[in-house]
């Protein structure tokens, strides 16, 4: 109890030294969470926004489907099996045909991917109501980043082609019904969604699939053959594995920015006992050890960590509080990567990331606060006294 | 003079009277068999008509049949030893900036062929109209002042690229000045208009054509031929991935 009182006088003794080490220690701190807060914003976010608008509770895919190359669309259409057509007939699945297509917006040959769903389907939170299918001209909804890349307003009209299941060339005037705003790149970049019993006759494939996507209410996923499942894990990897890669790099900035608080701290703790050789000298001879005499001094540097963690308290709540409620805008580079990304990320702060980074924090200014002191237990008193290091 | 007249009369009376005979399909074998030939080498030009300006370009090409065919683009340098070959239904194209082969497949087929208004699966096509095409002769009109049958084409069998084309066959040289090729649900795809012909050995051949992309703005891509030679002998290497690289 001495020790902490004793320590705690010389840090108020230190005066600005002290409050300098505090601040880049709480700095520190406070960065670490919120950028941190940022990555798991990020990926509760965008997975959510998968989740609901795409992924759902896993999908089949047709054997031949594989989103990544594109080559294989072309035979990536299946009947469905008639135990998972019962799923459907549930309303716990959704049907999903994908076809490629060439669009003429302003005239100009552009290719893009035609997806038929279901507009009644519940399973996934696309605004299909829009698509009405009971006009003649084709219904076709997009999502903002297809909208502004081909320059589509609702209301106007395209030209769409595409090859029916035979191979011939087919065509037919679209409009588009609605703009949907989405964060999920892979149902809005080059993407026309259109009523799934349209775009069957239209490629004369009655009946039949690229993808079905499954409702998260269902738990037990069986296998048929030639549909292979994909779970949600799988199906979000891209993200998880892209936010796992960006932390790293992230990781890699907290270890500095860590590291010059340590060295703040082990700064001070060398000064110190430098300067206050002839203070140990005496604590010594007035009987202290000099196990005493280490834990005085490590623990000076721990209530630095300690102070640390008040300010960042004090200072970081509200302001992280006010950075989880404005977010961060995202440059509108991000809009190319593909991924799920939104125009803003809001951090979310988790108990396991503040208090995870505090005990890092603590655990690293114990660490150098320690072993600076290490040269105490070499000290004679009597040469300490004078004034002398050993 | 005047029995000389007579005969020249009768003659007349009957190529008039032959020519009335000609069924849809009989004008349809003797377009394929202006169009088409055993093989051939020619050096054309390609004028594609963009709306940011006009690009030429020039290639050398050999054709064998309907399978098979070999086309190095000459000019301009940009383009200059690109090439692309095409064994059956499939296609390669050779780019020498990158040093590499790729094989041109699925979307990609639809795409553009460099610029134009033609996509690679255009060039893909069988040439060889009478053996996939029904036949109707429909009317006859006058094209570019020259007398043409109107003839117009449904697939014979499914998964042909065009359901249907309406074509305006010229009555004597037997090329379709005018083409027409429409979508299932009868939408204008794209049109083909022969505006200069020329006349290699026997058979009639266009010069100067103009391919255009119906549903897209531009003012199409023209075809030139330069020059072309009919039944000679290419080397099967021709015909090998190995000479894209060469």
């Amino acid at each position: 109890m001495l020790g902490v009182k004793l320590a705690y006088l010389n840090l108020k003794e230190a005066g600005l030294r002290t409050w300098l080490n505090v601040a880049v220690l709480s700095l520190t701190f406070i960065f670490i969470v919120g950028y941190q807060g940022l990555y798991v914003g990020m990926l509760k976010d965008s997975s959510r926004a998968m989740i609901d608008e795409e992924v759902a509770g896993g999908q089949y895919w047709h054997k031949n489907y594989d989103p990544y190359d594109a080559l294989t669309l072309e035979d990536s259409h299946g009947k469905i099996p008639v135990s998972l057509e019962e799923l459907i007939n549930q309303k716990k699945a959704t049907p999903i045909l994908i076809r490629q297509a060439t669009i003429y917006p302003a005239g100009r040959m552009q290719t893009a991917q035609l997806r038929g769903i279901d507009p009644a389907q519940t399973i996934v939170t696309i605004p299909l109501s829009f698509l009405d299918n009971n006009k003649e001209e084709l219904p076709v909804l997009i999502g903002t980043k297809m909208a502004k890349a081909k320059n589509l307003h609702v209301g106007d009209s395209l030209i769409v082609r595409w090859r029916d299941t035979n191979g011939t060339f087919d065509a037919v005037e679209g409009k588009i019904v609605h703009i949907m705003k989405t964060q999920v790149q892979t149902i809005d970049s080059g993407v026309l969604w259109v009523p799934l019993d349209r775009l069957r006759e239209m490629t004369v494939m009655p009946d039949e699939a690229t993808i079905v996507t499954i409702s998260q209410d269902v738990s037990k996923y069986e296998s048929y053959s030639g549909w292979p499942f994909k779970d949600q894990k799988f199906l979000i990897r891209d993200l998880t594995e892209m936010v796992k890669a960006d932390s790293v790099s992230a990781k890699i900035m907290y270890v500095i920015l860590l590291f010059l608080g340590m060295l703040a701290v082990f700064d001070t703790q060398i000064l110190s006992i430098f300067r206050r050789r002839k203070e140990i000298g005496t604590l010594i001879a007035l009987g202290m050890t000099r196990t005493q005499v280490i834990s005085l001094f490590t623990i000076e540097g721990v209530f630095h960590g300690v102070l640390a963690l008040v300010v960042s308290a004090v200072i970081g709540t509200p302001l992280l509080y006010l950075f989880s409620l404005k977010g961060m805008p995202l440059p509108q580079v991000t809009n190319e990567y593909g991924f799920a990304l939104a125009d803003r990320i809001y951090p979310v702060y988790t108990a396991g990331l503040v208090f995870g980074t505090a005990a890092l924090v603590m655990v690293i200014v114990t660490i150098v606060s320690f072993l600076p002191t290490r040269e105490i237990a070499k000290l004679k008193p009597t040469e300490a006294l004078k004034g002398k290091l050993a | 003079m005047k029995n000389l007249m007579i005969v020249l009369l009768l003659v007349m009376c009957c190529g008039s009277v032959q020519a009335q005979e000609l069924t849809g399909v009989g004008i349809l074998e003797k377009v394929d068999d202006n169009l088409t030939a055993e093989n051939y080498k020619a050096i054309s030009t390609m004028i594609i008509k963009g709306r940011r300006g006009t690009r030429t370009m020039q290639a050398e090409s050999w054709v064998q049949g309907t399978e098979k065919s070999f086309t190095e683009y000459l000019s301009p340098p940009r383009e200059k030893g690109t090439k692309m070959l095409k064994l059956g239904n499939e296609l390669w194209i050779y780019s020498p900036e990158t040093d590499r082969t790729i094989k041109i497949a699925g979307h990609m087929l639809r795409r553009s062929m460099m610029g134009s208004d033609i996509s690679y699966e255009d060039y893909m096509e069988d040439p060889k109209l009478s053996n996939i095409y029904n036949v109707e002769i429909i009317g006859e009109e006058k094209i570019i002042d020259r007398n043409c049958y109107v003839l117009e084409l449904t697939a014979k069998e499914e998964g042909l690229s065009y359901h249907s084309r309406k074509m305006w066959v010229d009555k004597e040289r037997f090329l379709p000045l005018k083409e027409e090729r429409f979508a299932k649900s009868g939408k204008l795809l794209k049109v083909y208009t022969i505006e200069e012909v020329f006349q290699v050995e026997e058979r009639w051949y266009p010069k100067r054509a103009v391919f255009k992309d119906a549903l897209s703005s531009g003012d199409g891509t023209e075809f030139i031929v330069d020059s072309i030679e009919f039944n000679i002998e290419i080397p099967d290497y021709i015909f090998s991935k190995a000479s894209l690289r060469k």
